[in-house]
């Protein structure tokens, strides 16, 4: 059997690895680049706890193979905060006690950052469906949900800073 | 240690603030590492052969093709885990689930297991084994299993707990009575008796974290193991003991735990990741798959409980009789005893009667889940409760709060209550806003009570302090949902410093001594009471270090806000001495600074909750929201109040899914369908509301600063809370958990018929 | 086992139709590596198809719409022509799973993997969709509801592909709506789903209608008499339980972990009146 030669990017860094071709992206990830920071809750795409972004969407990657990552970009919990500056999603868990046993929270971040890539102001509801493909059995969801509120608020304040300093 | 009633009085400095958690950043970042998330080198990969029939004989396993597959290292049986047991049966019991020894007992049941260079050969060579199986007749319902002709789980047993003792084997393990008084007379005495019958299917802690670990074992007989467990400890001893190993040569090391709830307090595979080591003479990496968690580790008991109460028309119980009948999987336990010790706990009551009855099936070995065995005898009472409030036309509440146990009660169970929490919570239940909250189309709205006994247990903790005054409090109990943070508060609340110099961290099994299991609520209870003690410990030491600085006695040393203190007139001119300076002077004063404690810490408080919960059900497809969710529960103290918040949360979200959705389902065949989060429902971010909470504070007078374990409680209301909102939104009583949208449109289509009928 | 990424529907279609072994599709892969994890199914090769220009992209025409094989379900969602034509066929894609499974599942592979519970068969054969397949020996174009022939089996043959699904131009004043019944609010297969396309004509009668079932026999049902009963009404009470009865009695479910055949056949009605509702409104009915 022949492993599969793939050129990818990683956070934002080139990234190469070579696996068999049934080997998912997941696996790939955790047991070839070390990054263990998706978690496998099932393998079958019904926990979210692998979740990553590729090219942009939110994606299980327990169900996409490590060979299809060619030429794309992935985007991984370790990737989140920028060098020693945590991002709002990540202060806020800690701030709000989204998180007890914590093996949820990257899948959980990840999905939340997925969410207000595409909408900066959800309400209860759009959070709520949003992660909704996120188990967590420890919490209830009610500071996750708090937490992700709170996030979004201070990352909209933060693009409205932005905004300020270009028009200066 | 007695309750330190200065506590009650004084407020804490530091308890019951909410500062962020110190193993939040490695979290949020994926650094943390769990069971799965570390690699040595020349590791192989573990698997397990698994059993697909419910019980069968093994007539023989042929291993010789997997064995000589390339890349193969190591292949076991039961045979390369000869019995060391000695005649223990409860260990032999352990051996035998690990791997099954001549018999397959369930669904799932390791078998046998290899070790190879890769996960893809370790597959390739589990289908090379050969097994020969002769299928047996199984059972796998707790009622069946009761039959005279049932076939039986495990011939050498006989019923235990009754006269005269039984001769032929039985499925029925134990039988257990608790109580007091006599129900005949009370029952006669009643105006109103109501009897039912319910049923609740199997559930699983549904912990998102498979099972896994790391084992080393060398030919000089000194082994790793690194393994996700609440026990590591126990997890040490148990692996010691079935492998023939010297315990201390054992060192098991807890990585952070991804979810536990009572799943992670007994062995499944560990043990036999260690056999795979030792005759690999190479690191095995052993990991569950989901569907293997589901198969093959330790869900709840499923039951079956009839109920019957008496009361008079002023709403006294007269009489209240229980019978549990739980199974266990196949093995002796104690399940349904618990669940009988449980069933009347939240009520004071003059003839009281509860029996259970504990039968082995074949399906997977039952473990604890949260507070296990009390859910299914609350759901049973506290449904039971609802209706008698309802014949005599009391209102629920009041008719609790007329029954409810207080100081000075004794228990069904048999001891007497200190102060406890249960009529609190029913006053807090009258006067919370969500009583008040308008109910709308198709919404009903129900309430429960539940209880716990939590656990104490033995406890270990190390309190060291650096050179430059920042503390490490080295503990023995994994931190399932954030103690450390709670412990942190502790030894700087007993110090009088600040929360950020103090770090907390959990041990290996050869940096401490021993330390029971973080189950039973005694995590922050435990390892907090040691802290204090320990922390006290190195305060005494300290105000000795001061004494002899200042070269006066010991006695005119007091220690406060951090500092050491000389006291009293003659002494007034000495300016307090730091803690920072006591410990950077320590080099020269006698050492090194520490505290230690032993402790088997004792009083654990009983604890009590109630819910409220509003449904809303549809009525032409039985589909059920819950639209609204109040916790309302006693916590003796709550040392970080975020996390006793997130523990009545996650036990309510857990309690709401088994209510609605979560059922192990079994074919015909005594095969598992549903071993998955495809179809095993848990609860997922769109199907809750925000769960309201309100931490009630009645000390726990064994505790000094009155903490009382918060873990378990939560998960007991939850089944009767929605089962009687369920019952109120549907118009017709729910005796079936899970209470899925067939089972309530079947019921309420029932009760059409039955109105059209009559 | 192999890996290949084609850049074009032939060299896919040759592919597979030369395997030896076992060959599977990979779109969305959330069928397949799941089926591969369980270990259902040991694929000797697999092909991925989402280097194929020709299938990544909707296309509008006055024909209709075009949707590519490898077009991910939440693509579908975010294209405005598509969702105002097409509501019901949408809003099935877009229940299936999570955001997660969103980002990756094609109603092609929806419809391929044959599921007797497929979410978006229902509403595609309500709609009237074909399917445009690529073969070894050439193109054919065929109703959806030929493709799946039992539950995990269809009728296409070895080495044929497909291409494309195509939903016809849309009259005016028409509607289409899907419901399914889960346990839970999100990622639960259906239990049931029901999906209703039907068109207006003067004074807001209904004039054509289309109602099909989901998960209530191996394969996707289509209800005539339960169209029947709504045409020529504007969904009045008797119309519409005459429509919830046809439903029940077209439906042969089974038993299983998700639902009983009792459950099955009495939400299969109410689904079906409640969809026929939604279908309605949508095409300005009121």
């Amino acid at each position: 059997m022949s492993g599969v030669h793939v050129s990818t990017t990683i956070n934002g860094d080139p990234a190469e690895f070579v696996c068999p071709p049934g080997e998912t992206l997941l696996d790939a990830l955790r047991n070839r680049l070390g990054l263990t920071g998706a978690k496998e809750g099932c393998g079958t795409g019904d926990c979210g706890a692998c979740s990553v972004i590729v090219d942009g969407r939110l994606v299980c990657s327990c169900l996409v193979l490590g060979a299809e990552v060619e030429g794309r970009e992935v985007n991984t919990v370790e990737g989140l905060a920028n060098g020693d500056t945590l991002h709002p999603l990540q202060t806020k868990f800690i701030e709000h006690a989204a998180l007890q046993c914590g093996i949820c929270t990257p899948g959980f971040l990840i999905a939340a950052k997925a969410l207000l890539d595409r909408n900066p102001d959800p309400s209860e509801v759009e959070i709520r469906y949003a992660l909704a493909g996120n188990l967590c059995r420890c919490t209830g969801y009610d500071k996750i949900v708090r937490a992700v509120d709170a996030a979004a608020k201070e990352v909209r304040k933060e693009v409205r800073k932005e905004a300020r300093k270009k028009r200066r | 240690m007695a309750h330190d009633k200065r506590y009650t009085n004084q407020e804490f400095k530091i308890v019951g603030t909410r500062p962020p958690r110190p193993d939040g950043l490695d979290k949020v970042t994926g650094r943390a590492k769990y069971g799965a998330d570390t690699f040595a080198p020349g590791q192989l990969d573990g698997l397990i052969l698994r059993s697909p029939h419910a019980h069968a004989k093994i007539k023989n396993i042929n291993t010789s093709r997997a064995e000589k597959l390339k890349g193969v290292k190591a292949v076991i049986t039961s045979d390369d885990l000869p019995d060391l047991t000695n005649g223990n049966r409860g260990m032999f019991d352990i051996l035998e689930n690990c791997m099954a020894r001549g018999r397959a007992l369930y669904d799932g049941h390791a078998v046998a297991a290899v070790a190879a260079i890769d996960a893809e050969t370790a597959r390739r060579a589990v289908k090379l084994i050969k097994v020969d199986y002769e299928i047996l007749p199984h059972v796998t319902d707790v009622d069946e299993a009761m039959k005279p002709d049932a076939p039986i789980v495990q011939p050498h047993v006989r019923t235990s707990g009754v006269e005269p003792k039984p001769r032929k084997a039985s499925n029925v393990s134990q039988v257990s009575e608790f109580g007091h008084g006599d129900v005949d007379a009370g029952f006669k005495e009643a105006d109103v008796i109501v009897e039912k019958s319910y049923k609740t299917e199997q559930t699983h802690q549904g912990y998102i974290e498979p099972h896994a670990c790391l084992a080393s074992v060398g030919p000089d007989g000194q082994g790793e193991l690194w393994v996700t467990t609440q026990g590591h400890f126990f997890f040490r001893n148990t692996c010691a003991a079935l492998l023939g190993m010297d315990v201390a040569k054992l060192k098991v090391t807890a990585s952070e735990i991804g979810g536990g709830f009572g799943g992670k307090t007994h062995v499944w595979m560990e043990p036999v990741a260690l056999a795979l080591s030792r005759k690999a003479n190479r690191p095995v990496k052993l990991v569950m798959s989901r569907e293997e968690v589901f198969r093959a580790s330790g869900p709840t008991c499923s039951t079956s409980v009839d109920v019957k109460i008496g009361a008079k028309k002023d709403g006294t119980i007269t009489a209240a009789l229980a019978t549990l009948r739980y199974q266990n999987g196949p093995f002796p336990a104690v399940w349904a005893m618990l669940g009988a010790m449980t069933s009347w706990a939240c009520y004071d009551l003059k003839n009281v009667k509860s029996v259970g009855y504990d039968v082995l099936v074949n399906r997977p070995k039952v473990a604890a889940y949260r507070a296990p065995s009390a859910p299914m005898a609350a759901f049973a009472v506290e449904s039971t409760i609802d209706q008698v409030a309802a014949r005599i036309g009391m209102d629920p509440v009041d008719f609790r709060i007329k029954n409810a146990a207080r100081e000075g009660t004794r228990a069904s169970y048999g001891p007497t209550y200190g102060p406890i929490g249960i009529g609190p919570t029913l006053e807090a239940v009258k006067n919370h806003p969500h009583m008040k909250a308008r109910l709308g189309k198709n919404q009903g709205r129900g309430m429960a009570c539940g209880f716990w006994f939590n656990f104490g247990g033995q406890t270990c903790v190390d309190l060291n302090i650096g050179i430059d005054g920042t503390v490490t409090l080295t503990v023995g109990t994994v931190d399932v949902g954030g103690s450390r943070a709670s412990l942190c508060l502790i030894a700087a609340e007993e110090l009088g410093i600040a929360y950020e110099r103090v770090r907390c961290h959990v041990a290996d099994t050869a940096s401490l001594g021993h330390n029971d299991t973080t189950e039973g609520s005694r995590g922050t209870f435990s390892s907090g009471m040691a802290a204090i003690f320990a922390a006290r410990d190195a305060i005494a030491i300290l105000r000795d270090r001061a004494a002899k600085t200042w070269e006066i006695d010991v006695e005119d040393v007091a220690w406060e806000a951090g500092n050491a203190i000389a006291k009293g007139v003659a002494h007034g001119n000495l300016a307090p001495l730091t803690l920072e300076e006591l410990a950077a002077a320590s080099p020269n004063t006698g050492g090194p600074i520490a505290g230690h404690n032993e402790v088997v810490a004792d009083g654990a408080g009983v604890s009590f909750a109630s819910h409220i919960c509003d449904v809303e059900v549809d009525p032409e497809t039985g589909a059920t929201k819950v639209i609204r969710y109040t916790v309302i529960q006693d916590a003796g103290k709550a040392i970080h109040p975020d996390y006793v918040e997130g523990q009545f949360q996650g036990g309510a979200a857990q309690g709401i899914g088994w209510a609605l959705n979560e059922e192990y389902v079994y074919g015909e065949d005594g095969r598992l369908q549903n071993p998955g989060f495809l179809d095993y429902r848990i609860p997922d971010c769109s199907d809750l509301p925000y769960i309201d909470t309100q931490i009630l504070e009645i000390p726990n007078p064994n505790h000094p600063y009155g903490v009382r374990g918060v873990g378990a409680t939560s998960i007991v209301p939850p089944l009767a809370a929605i089962g009687n909102a369920v019952s109120n939104a549907a118009g017709v009583r729910m005796t079936h958990v899970p209470m899925s949208p067939p089972r309530i449109l079947k019921a309420i289509k029932d009760e059409q018929l039955d109105i059209a009928a009559d | 086992m192999r890996y290949e990424a084609p850049a074009t529907t032939r060299e896919a279609a040759t592919l597979m139709a030369r395997a030896k072994g076992s060959a599977f599709l990979l779109a969305g892969g959330t069928d397949l590596l799941v089926r591969m994890k369980i270990g259902l199914v040991e694929p000797d090769l697999i092909v991925d198809i989402k280097h194929i220009p020709a299938m990544q992209a909707i296309k509008r025409s006055a024909a209709g719409f075009r949707i590519g094989a490898g077009v991910p379900a939440v693509a579908m969602g975010e294209n405005a022509a598509l969702k105002k034509a097409w509501p019901g066929v949408v809003e099935a894609a877009n229940l299936i799973g999570s955001d997660q499974i969103q980002s990756r599942c094609t109603i092609v592979g929806n419809l391929c993997n044959a599921s007797p519970a497929a979410d978006t068969v229902p509403a595609m054969v309500a709609a009237g969709a074909k399917v445009a397949i690529v073969g070894p020996r050439g193109r054919r174009t065929v109703a959806v509801e030929k493709v799946v022939t039992g539950p995990g089996v269809t009728s296409l043959k070895k080495g044929e592909i497909v291409e494309a699904i195509t939903l016809p131009r849309r009259p005016p004043k028409s509607g289409d709506a899907y419901l399914r019944f889960i346990p839970r609010t999100e990622m639960d297969i259906a239990v049931v789903g029901a999906a209703v396309s039907l068109t207006l004509g003067a004074k807001g009668v209904v004039k054509q209608a289309r109602v099909t079932l989901g998960a209530v026999a191996p394969t996707v049902v289509l209800v005539p008499a339960a169209a029947k009963a709504i045409v020529g009404t504007k969904l009045e009470k008797d119309a519409l339980a005459e429509l919830a009865a046809a439903c029940a009695a077209a439906c042969s479910p089974i038993d299983d972990m998700r639902g009983t055949i009792e459950f099955r056949t009495e939400v299969a009605g109410v689904l079906a009146r409640r969809a026929a509702k939604i279908a309605y409104q949508r095409a300005g009915g009121k």
